[in-house]
């Protein structure tokens, strides 16, 4: 695990610049899709994900290797699981007109 | 040494520019995701795209050095087992019980950030430079405090933990030491990172700060602290991507951080406090002889009959949903009224408070749920310009965010808190269990107002009376 110096500085110009990007695209995002918003960044963040695959794959050890399987398994959970929540939520969201038709048919069907 | 260059991955191999531009894809995948999320539209959109991008990231990690032909098993097998759990997860839980599964869904990602940082620094020690063990140090607090605050969170909205915040003399001087053995142990690896013995005692120290940190967080606080927690896992998978020379690790850390840190800042507005007062505050305990201050004067009670005849009657309507609408999962009877209201000629309007419910956007999900289209549900800033207007405001649930003494009463906890200026309608209907205080634990003067008809029941049930008048009473005029 020898981190270049160079990466370092990369690693920060990246750290920096995406946090102003996430900083000013995420602003945007308007306070009526706050909770998809959560649980879409909570699937991000399952990113480790990564980590994980490698740490798990390579067998360093056999303590590694379970918390390795931990980790996967814990961060699957997190990115399928939070994708599919986002989804389900934003799939409720209807402007007016998208709503009374569906809303006008149901009452048909059910009387 | 031998073993150490089997992982090591050439950078100017063929595989390394491969796994460079998928991640590469993966995070402008994140980014246009986060993108598309500032429109309803297009949202949906915008999971593709973050789907796409977890699927490049997956990928190309898998074409990294070093994994074994064992480990391609395992690796699919623990992928299956993570679905297998994730899938009902995610489609299982029902809309009120979004906030702890939040939650709950944090903790398994400050796990998996932890562990990681825990297998990164027991393969790589001693040879880990200063820079790099101070990161790995830090990121693992974070993901052992993320991982219990979170699940501590969790407990306290499934309310298998007292909501009450609990505060106790020096609670943060035993917060501060906590963290401060934390950060002298990691200064003391950076000296020397062959101090095994010294990270289950940083990993002790961050998950019982995680609980520390939590305990004296009451429910009404709760959606700034599972901002800042979100903010935290997002820091953890960034500090993890240093570690691991990881770019992509890095852009999705910060985007996610970042997330958090706005939702948090948003939060805090809303309540007109800082992040130190959440989190050290302890609202809700402050000063419960505020709300001692003796008769307020006198309360109206409606009737269902009464109530459901002014709202007929009404042109427009607007309904304040809080916690309790949640809890008496009463969204659905709410958009029933509403329609109810509708058929009758009266145009009905949501006003959100931004702090409402248990999470950011709590309301919003709720309403969606139920089916009330989102162009019904209205801002608070874009709301109270229309007050004056509104023949009814029916309060549901709602307390602290509708209470006016935050405008001027200056020993009020909630003192200085944006409100929605409810007082300004003709008319306000509160519909309250009983004359317990919000969460604050503070009287609320509007119940006193002389516009104010309080409508004693439980949200549902009062609802469902409501719409038996409303209907009701047009059947016996068509009769």
């Amino acid at each position: 695990m020898n981190v270049s110096t160079s990466f370092i500085i990369t690693g920060l110009f990246v750290f920096a610049l995406a946090g102003f990007l996430g900083f000013e695209t995420i602003r945007r995002v308007p306070r009526l899709l706050h909770t998809p918003l959560m649980a879409l960044t909570n699937a991000l963040s399952a990113i480790s994900l990564v980590g994980s695959l490698v740490v798990l794959g390579r067998e360093y050890s056999t303590y590694a290797t379970i918390l390795g399987f931990i980790a996967v398994v814990a961060s699957t959970i997190n990115v399928v699981g939070g994708f599919l929540i986002t989804d389900k939520m934003l799939r409720m969201f209807k402007p007016r007109e998208k709503i009374k038709k569906p809303a006008a048919a149901e009452a048909e069907a059910a009387s | 040494m031998t073993e150490a260059a089997n992982y090591f991955l050439d950078p100017d191999s063929a595989r390394a520019v491969i796994i460079g531009l998928l991640y590469l894809a993966g995070a402008i995948g994140f980014v246009l995701s986060l993108k598309w999320m500032s429109d309803a539209k297009t949202a949906r959109k915008g999971i593709f795209a973050g789907e796409i991008g977890f699927a490049l990231a997956v990928v190309g990690t898998l074409l990294m050095p070093g994994i074994t032909s064992t480990g391609y098993i395992l690796i699919a097998v623990a992928l299956l087992i993570g679905a297998a759990i994730g899938v009902p997860l995610g489609l299982l839980v029902p809309m009120t019980a979004m906030p702890q599964r939040i939650a709950l869904s944090h903790a398994f990602g400050a796990l998996a950030a932890g562990l990681v940082g825990i297998v990164e620094y027991f393969h790589g020690q001693p040879e880990i430079g200063g820079f790099v063990m101070a990161v790995l140090g830090v990121e693992i607090v974070l993901g052992c405090l993320v991982f219990t605050g979170s699940l501590m969170a969790a407990g306290k909205l499934q309310e298998i933990l007292p909501q009450r915040p609990f505060v106790y003399p020096g609670q943060i001087f035993v917060n501060f030491a906590v963290l401060g053995v934390a950060i002298g142990f990691i200064v003391a690896l950076v000296v020397n990172p062959a101090l095994t013995w010294a990270i289950p005692i940083i990993i002790v120290c961050g998950l019982v700060f995680g609980v520390f940190l939590i305990i004296p967080i009451g429910g009404a606080d709760m959606p700034t602290v599972i901002a800042l927690l979100n903010s935290y896992a997002g820091i953890s998978a960034a500090l993890l991507g240093f570690v691991l020379s990881n770019n992509l690790l890095i852009v999705a850390g910060a985007l996610d951080g970042m997330s958090g840190l706005i939702l948090a800042i948003v939060m805090c507005r809303a309540m007109n406090r800082s992040f130190s007062n959440v989190l050290f505050g302890a609202f809700g305990q402050l000063d419960e002889s505020a709300g001692e201050e003796g008769e307020m004067g006198s309360i109206r009670s409606a009737s269902y009959d009464e109530a459901g005849e002014i709202l007929k009657n009404s042109r427009l309507v607007v309904i304040v949903p809080g916690y309790g609408m949640a809890v008496a999962q009463a969204q659905h009877k709410v958009r029933e009224l509403a329609d109810t209201l509708e058929k009758e000629g009266v145009e009905v309007k949501y006003a959100i408070h931004p702090v409402a419910g248990r999470m950011p956007g709590h309301m919003n999900v709720l309403l969606a749920e139920a089916n009330v289209p989102y162009d019904a549900l209205i801002d608070m800033e874009d709301i109270n310009p229309e007050f004056p207007q509104v023949d009814v405001v029916l309060v549901l649930g709602a307390n602290d965010v509708v209470n006016p003494s935050a405008r001027h009463m200056k020993s009020s906890p909630i003192y200085g808190m944006p409100i929605l200026d409810v007082d300004k309608a003709a008319c306000v209907m509160v519909v309250k269990r009983s004359m317990r205080p919000g969460f604050a634990g503070v009287e609320n003067e509007l119940f006193f107002n002389e516009k104010t008809l309080m409508v004693f029941g439980d949200a549902k049930d009062v609802m469902g009376e409501l719409i038996t008048e409303v209907a009701g009473n047009r059947d016996s005029i068509n009769v």
